[in-house]
C-alpha cells in the first residue's frame, strides 16, 4: 500500500518534469529581462511564436542583472539582456561584459537611441526612453499641486515624499545625476539635503515610491513618469508631473552578453526587439515608455517627450564608473547619513 | 567491545568496487561537463591535455597491484598511488581554469594549459569519489574506525562534501573581502570597510543621526528575541500549566509560521497597519487617530519577527516545561511553599536553560531574517538586507558584501558559542530512570492571568494575519477592502489548457512551483540521509577530527542565507565545480544548510538508544551499514520524520540563499513571490503563498504516511497519563 503510494506520487511528479530539464532543446535563448514582469512575458511569448526559438526568461532588476552577469563573467549563462535603465548597460559595456553588434535595424532608431549605442561603442542600444518626474496622489493633494522640483521642498510635504536609494536603484541614481546637471553639484546637494526633511523613506526598488503613492501610503513618489502613468491607467488616483525646471531621462537599453551560449539567437532577438512591431508590445503590457523605433506608434498614454523640458543628459559622464562611485559616496556622506 | 577484525573477502570486494569505479570514470566516462561520450581523462590526456594523465595512470597501476595479489592494500604502494592521484587531480582542477592557467608560469610548463578547461563532468566527479572511497578503504585497512569500512567511507565522504560545499565557499567569500576595487589582494580596503561609520555608528542612541547597520541588527535581534521568548513562555505556561481551553488550537497555530512563505506576513502587516491599512483606516474613522507610517521600520519588522519566532520559542520552552519532573514541584508544595514561591524557586531555575536556548535561537533567526526586513524595513537597514543590496545595488560591491557577510557570520557564531557555553555549565537533569509520578503544579493565578494577557493579543493577531493571507488571494483587492470573490489571481498564476496537445500550463507560476517541488522532493531525503549519517558518525564512531566535523555541520546551519547565496555564486560559477544554473546547486544548497537539523534530531534520538543493540547486531556478524539500516534506522524513525519534514518545508520556504541561485530555467516559488511583492502585486503573491501552504500541508501529511511512526514493541498504557 505504502509502496504503491510512493510510486504513484513519483510518477505524478515525473510527469511534471520540465521539458528543459530532460534535454536542452535545439534552439533557445536565455533572456535576462529588466522591465516589469508582464512586459517581459509578452515579449518572450511573441518572440517564441514568431521564431520558434524557446525563450528562457529571468526577470530581475537592472542592478541584480548586472550583478549576475558580472558574477557569471567566467562562464556566461545568459544570451541577451533586454530592458532596464541605461547606466548599468553602459557599465557592462565599459567592463567588456557585453559585445559589439551593429544591427541592420539601427537606421530606424531615434537619435537618442543611437547616441546610447555610440557612447558604448555599439555594445548596447536604446530600446525605449522615459523621463524622470514624480507623481502625486490626487486624493491627498487637492489644491496647489506641485509642478517643479523646488515645490517638493514645501513644508506641507514633510515626511510625505518617497524616492529610492540611489545605491540600490538606477531610478534614484538618475535623479541624483539629473539634479546635478540641472542645478550644478553644490546646489543639487543643498537641494537634496533640504528634500531629505520631506522624504519619509528611501526605498530599495525604483518604482516602489509610486506604488506607495497609489495606495496612499505616501503622497508623492519620485519615479520615471511612465511608472506613474502605469499606476494611473490601473485606476489609482495618481497625477504625473514633469518638473518645470526640466528633467533627465533614461534610455532603456539592450545588450548582447559576451560569450553567451546562443549568440545567433541573441542577434535574432536583437534585430526583432528593435522592430516597430516588437516595440509596440509594451503598451499592450501596460508599459508606457517611448519606443526607440521611429516607426513604432507611441502609446497615447505615454508622457510625450516633446512636451517635457528634457535636459542634455550626459550619459557618458554620469554612466561612468568613477563618476558614479564619487557621486554615490558623496550622497552617502552628505544625504544618506543625515538624521531623520 | 570490538567487532571481529576485517573479513578479507568482504573488504576486498569493497576496495575492488571502488577501483572499478575509478577505472570506469577515468577510462570511459566523459571527464568534462558536457563532454562527448568518448572524451575520458585518458582520451583527453593523450589529445593535448597531459595533466589529466596521472588519474588514469594511478587507476591502472592500482589495478596491476590488485591483480598481483589479494593483499594489495597492505603495502605503501597503494596509499601512495591513491594520494598522488587525488592530489594531482585537485591540483590540475584548481590550477587550470576556464580561460587558462590560474597560476602564472603554469602555461609555459604545460603546453595546452593556456587554452583552459571546462568544469568537471561525470568522469571527473566519479573519479574523485572513487579515489576518496579507495582512501577510506585503505584507512580502514590500517585500523581507522576500528577497521569498519562503512564508517570509514562515510566519514571520508561526508568530510569531503562538507569541505567542498561548506568550507570552500566560505573561504572563497572571505578571500573576496580582501580584494580591492581592481581585484588585487589588499588589506586596507577590508579594514576601511570594516571601520565604516555606517556599520558601527551610534548616532540614534544619542538622538542625533543614524545608527550603523550592525547596531540596528543587534538592537532588532535583542528586542525580537526578548519579546519572542516572553511570548513563548506565556504560551508554554498556558499549554502546560493551566486549564485554559483551546490548547490543541494553540499548538496548531504555532506550526503556521513554519510553513509560511516569507514576505506574506510582512504584506499582511502592511495590509493591516499601513497608512491606508484596514485597522489604520478604522482607527482613523472611529477614534480619529491620524494615520502614519509607523509600521515601516523597526516596529514593523519587530512585529513580523515576533510573530514568526514565538512559535519556535514556544516549542523549546514547552519541551522543557513538560520535562521537569513534577516530584520536585510537588515536594516544594508539600513543604509548604505557596504556588508563586514554588514557581520562583523551583520551576523558574529549571526553566532558565530553555529560556536561554529559546532566546538565542530567536536571536540567530532574527540575524538571518531576510524576508521581513525587505518588505517592512523602510529606512531601517539590517545586515542581511545590506549584503543583498551590496551585491545587487547600483554599486555592485562584492568586496563590501563579503566584508559585511563576515561580520554577520561572526555575530552568528558568537551567539552559537554563547549558547553552548551557557548551557554547558550546569546540570539540569530531572528526567531520571526513577519514578516521576508526581502531579504537575498548576501555574499560580497571577502568572496565569499575565500569560493570558500576553498570549491573547498574539492569538488574535495571528488569526488576523492568516485571515488576510487566506482571503487575500481570492478577493479582488484586499488592500482596498474590495472583497468581491475572484479566482483571477490564481488563474494568472496557474492557468492551464486541456487542448489537442494535451495539458499545457500557461500560468506564470507553474514553472517555479514545479521546480520548487522537485528541489524539495530531492533535497529532503538527501538532507535527512546526510544528517542522520553524520549524527550516527558523531554519536557512535570515535575518530580523529570529530569536533571539527561537528563544527562543520553546525557552521553550514549558522551561516545566514544571504551569505550562503553569495558564497555559492563566487565559488561554483567557475570550474572545477561549475554548477551554477543547475537544479543540482539548489538541491546541494539546501542539503548542506539543513543537514544540521536532521543531525540534531538524529543525535537526540540516538542518545536514547542503548548501544547494546547495535553491538549485538555486530557481534552477530552484521557490518556497519547493515546495523545502521536494520537496527538503528527503524529505532529513530521520529528523528527521520522531523528531519524530512524540516528539510522539505525549508526548501519550499527559504528565500535568502536561493535568490542568487535561481535562473530562468530553475526558478523557485519564493523568488517568484519576492518579484511579485516588489512589483506591488500583493494579491498574486498572497494567492500563490496560500497555494504553497496547502501544498506543504499535503506533502507533510504524505511524508508522515510514508515514514510512519516508530513501532517499538512496547505495550501502551491502558489510560492516558495522569499528567496530561
Amino acid at each position: 500500500m505504502n509502496r504503491r503510494t510512493v510510486l504513484a506520487a513519483a510518477a505524478a511528479l515525473a510527469a511534471t518534469l520540465p521539458a528543459g530539464a530532460a534535454f536542452a532543446q535545439a534552439k533557445e535563448l536565455v533572456l535576462y529581462c529588466s522591465v516589469n514582469e508582464e512586459w517581459c512575458r509578452a515579449m518572450s511569448e511573441a518572440f517564441q511564436r514568431e521564431t520558434g526559438i524557446t525563450v528562457l526568461m529571468t526577470r530581475k532588476s537592472s542592478g541584480e542583472t548586472f550583478a549576475q552577469i558580472k558574477a557569471e563573467a567566467g562562464q556566461p549563462r545568459g544570451d541577451i539582456w533586454w530592458g532596464g535603465t541605461g547606466d548599468p548597460h553602459l557599465q557592462a559595456a565599459e567592463e567588456g561584459l557585453t559585445v559589439e553588434y551593429r544591427s541592420p535595424m539601427l537606421a530606424e532608431l531615434q537619435p537618442w537611441a543611437l547616441r546610447q549605442a555610440e557612447t558604448a561603442g555599439y555594445r548596447t542600444v536604446g530600446i525605449y526612453a522615459g523621463a524622470l518626474g514624480f507623481g502625486y496622489n490626487s486624493t491627498l493633494v487637492t489644491e496647489n499641486p506641485p509642478a517643479c522640483w523646488k515645490d517638493l521642498l514645501d513644508e506641507r510635504f514633510r515626511d510625505e515624499i518617497q524616492v529610492a536609494n540611489p545605491n540600490s536603484s538606477g531610478t534614484a541614481y538618475t535623479m541624483l545625476a539629473t539634479l546635478v546637471q540641472i542645478f550644478g553639484e553644490e546646489e543639487a546637494f543643498r537641494f537634496m539635503a533640504a528634500l531629505h526633511r520631506n522624504v519619509s523613506q528611501y526605498t530599495q526598488s525604483g518604482a516602489a515610491p509610486i506604488r506607495a503613492a497609489a495606495t496612499g501610503e505616501t503622497t508623492i513618489g519620485i519615479v520615471f513618469m511612465h511608472d506613474a502613468v502605469t499606476q494611473a491607467v490601473a485606476g489609482a488616483p495618481i497625477v504625473t508631473v514633469a518638473p518645470c525646471e526640466g528633467t533627465g531621462y533614461e534610455v532603456g537599453s539592450m545588450s548582447i552578453i559576451a560569450g553567451g551560449p546562443n549568440p545567433e539567437a541573441a542577434r535574432i532577438w536583437y534585430d526583432w526587439a528593435l522592430s516597430a512591431r516588437a516595440q509596440e508590445i509594451g503598451a499592450l503590457a501596460k508599459s508606457f515608455q517611448v519606443p526607440s523605433n521611429r516607426n513604432a506608434a507611441t502609446p497615447p498614454e505615454a508622457p510625450r517627450l516633446a512636451d517635457i523640458r528634457l535636459i542634455e543628459y550626459d550619459f557618458a559622464k554620469y554612466g561612468s564608473k568613477d563618476e558614479r562611485t564619487r557621486l554615490l559616496a558623496r550622497w552617502d556622506a552628505e544625504i544618506g547619513s543625515l538624521p531623520k | 567491545m570490538t567487532p571481529a577484525p576485517a573479513r578479507p573477502a568482504r573488504g576486498d570486494r569493497a576496495g575492488l568496487l571502488w577501483l572499478a569505479l575509478l577505472l570506469a570514470a577515468a577510462l570511459l566516462l566523459p571527464w568534462y561537463r558536457g563532454g562527448a561520450p568518448g572524451s575520458s581523462a585518458l582520451a583527453e590526456g593523450l589529445a593535448g591535455r597531459p595533466w589529466l594523465l596521472p588519474v588514469p595512470a594511478a587507476g591502472l597501476a592500482l589495478a596491476l597491484l590488485a591483480a598481483r595479489g589479494p593483499d594489495w592494500r597492505r603495502g605503501t604502494a597503494a596509499p601512495a598511488l591513491v594520494l598522488a592521484g587525488l592530489a594531482l587531480l585537485l591540483l590540475q582542477a584548481f590550477a587550470i581554469g576556464l580561460r587558462g592557467a590560474a597560476l602564472p608560469g603554469l602555461a609555459d610548463l604545460l603546453r595546452g594549459a593556456g587554452a583552459g578547461q571546462a568544469g568537471l563532468g561525470w568522469g571527473g566527479f566519479l573519479a574523485l569519489l572513487a579515489l576518496l572511497g579507495l582512501l577510506s578503504d585503505l584507512l580502514a585497512a590500517r585500523g581507522f574506525c576500528r577497521g569498519e569500512r562503512f564508517a570509514s567511507a562515510a566519514i571520508v565522504l561526508t568530510a569531503a562534501l562538507l569541505a567542498l560545499f561548506v568550507f570552500y565557499p566560505v573561504l572563497r567569500l572571505a578571500a573576496a573581502a580582501f580584494l580591492d576595487q581592481d581585484g588585487r589582494p589588499a588589506l586596507a580596503p577590508f579594514l576601511a570597510r570594516l571601520a565604516a561609520p555606517d556599520l558601527w555608528g551610534l548616532g540614534c542612541l544619542r538622538g542625533a543621526g543614524r545608527c550603523g547597520v550592525v547596531v540596528n541588527t543587534l538592537v532588532l535581534g535583542l528586542l525580537a528575541a526578548s519579546l519572542a521568548t516572553l511570548l513563548g513562555l506565556a504560551l508554554a505556561l498556558l499549554v502546560a500549566r493551566t486549564d485554559v481551553p483551546g490548547k490543541r488550537f494553540l499548538r496548531a497555530i504555532s506550526v503556521l509560521p513554519i510553513i509560511t512563505p516569507p514576505f506574506v506576513v510582512g504584506v499582511a502587516i502592511i495590509v493591516l497597519f499601513g497608512r491606508t491599512g484596514l485597522l489604520t483606516v478604522w482607527g482613523a474613522d472611529l477614534l480619529g487617530i491620524r494615520p502614519t507610517r509607523w509600521v515601516y521600520g523597526l516596529p514593523g519588522i519587530l512585529m513580523a519577527q515576533v510573530l514568526a519566532f514565538a512559535p519556535i520559542t514556544f516549542l523549546v520552552i514547552l519541551g522543557a516545561l513538560e520535562a521537569i519532573n513534577p516530584s520536585l514541584e510537588e515536594a516544594s508544595a508539600t513543604l509548604g511553599a505557596r504556588p508563586v514561591r514554588t514557581f520562583r524557586r523551583v520551576t523558574w531555575p529549571l526553566l532558565r536553560p530553555a529560556l536561554a536556548a529559546a532566546f538565542l535561537l530567536a536571536f540567530i533567526e532574527s540575524l538571518a531574517d531576510f524576508g521581513n526586513p525587505i518588505v517592512l524595513g523602510g529606512g531601517y537597514e539590517v545586515l542581511s538586507i545590506k549584503i543583498y543590496f551590496a551585491v545587487v545595488g547600483a554599486r555592485h560591491d562584492l568586496g563590501n558584501a563579503a566584508t559585511l557577510a563576515l561580520v554577520l557570520l561572526a555575530l552568528t557564531l558568537l551567539a552559537f558559542w554563547a549558547q553552548n557555553r551557557w548551557l554547558g555549565r550546569a546540570s539540569y537533569v530531572t528526567v531520571t530512570g526513577r519514578s516521576d509520578a508526581g502531579l504537575v503544579a498548576p501555574a499560580p493565578p497571577v502568572l496565569r492571568r499575565a500569560a493570558i494577557a500576553i498570549a491573547l493579543p498574539f492569538v488574535l493577531f495571528t488569526l488576523a494575519v492568516y485571515a488576510i493571507v487566506l482571503a487575500g488571494g481570492f478577493v479582488t483587492d484586499i488592500a482596498r477592502w474590495d472583497l468581491t470573490p475572484t479566482f483571477a489571481h490564481l488563474w494568472t498564476a496557474f492557468s492551464f489548457e486541456l487542448g489537442a496537445e494535451g495539458l499545457r500550463l500557461y500560468g506564470s507560476a507553474w514553472q517555479s512551483m514545479i521546480t520548487t517541488l522537485w528541489v524539495s522532493a530531492l533535497a529532503a531525503p538527501l538532507t535527512m540521509a546526510v544528517g542522520v549519517l553524520a549524527a550516527w558518525l558523531v554519536a557512535r564512531q570515535d575518530f580523529a577530527g570529530r569536533r571539527s566535523f561537528e563544527f562543520g555541520t553546525m557552521l553550514s546551519f549558522a551561516i545566514p542565507g544571504t551569505v550562503v547565496g553569495v558564497s555559492y555564486i563566487v565559488a561554483f560559477n567557475v570550474p572545477p565545480v561549475d554548477i551554477t544554473g543547475t537544479l543540482a546547486i539548489l538541491v546541494i544548497c539546501f542539503v548542506f544548510r539543513n543537514m544540521a537539523v536532521g543531525m540534531r534530531a538524529g543525535l537526540a534520538a540516538l542518545a536514547q538508544i542503548d548501544r547494546a543493540m547495535e553491538e549485538a547486531s555486530q557481534t552477530l556478524g552484521a557490518g556497519g551499514s547493515r546495523t545502521l539500516r536494520r537496527v538503528v534506522l527503524p529505532l529513530i524513525r521520529p528523528a527521520l520524520f522531523t528531519g524530512l519534514v524540516y528539510a522539505f518545508v525549508t526548501a519550499m520556504t527559504a528565500v535568502s540563499a536561493v535568490i542568487f541561485l535561481v535562473t530562468a530555467r530553475y526558478n523557485m516559488a519564493t523568488a517568484y513571490i519576492m518579484g511579485r511583492v516588489e512589483g506591488g502585486e500583493y494579491a498574486l503573491a498572497i494567492a500563490y503563498s496560500a497555494v504553497l501552504m496547502l501544498v506543504m500541508v499535503a506533502c507533510v501529511a504524505l511524508i508522515g504516511l510514508l515514514v510512519g511512526r516508530r513501532r517499538l514493541g512496547r505495550r501502551s498504557a491502558l489510560s492516558p497519563v495522569a499528567a496530561e
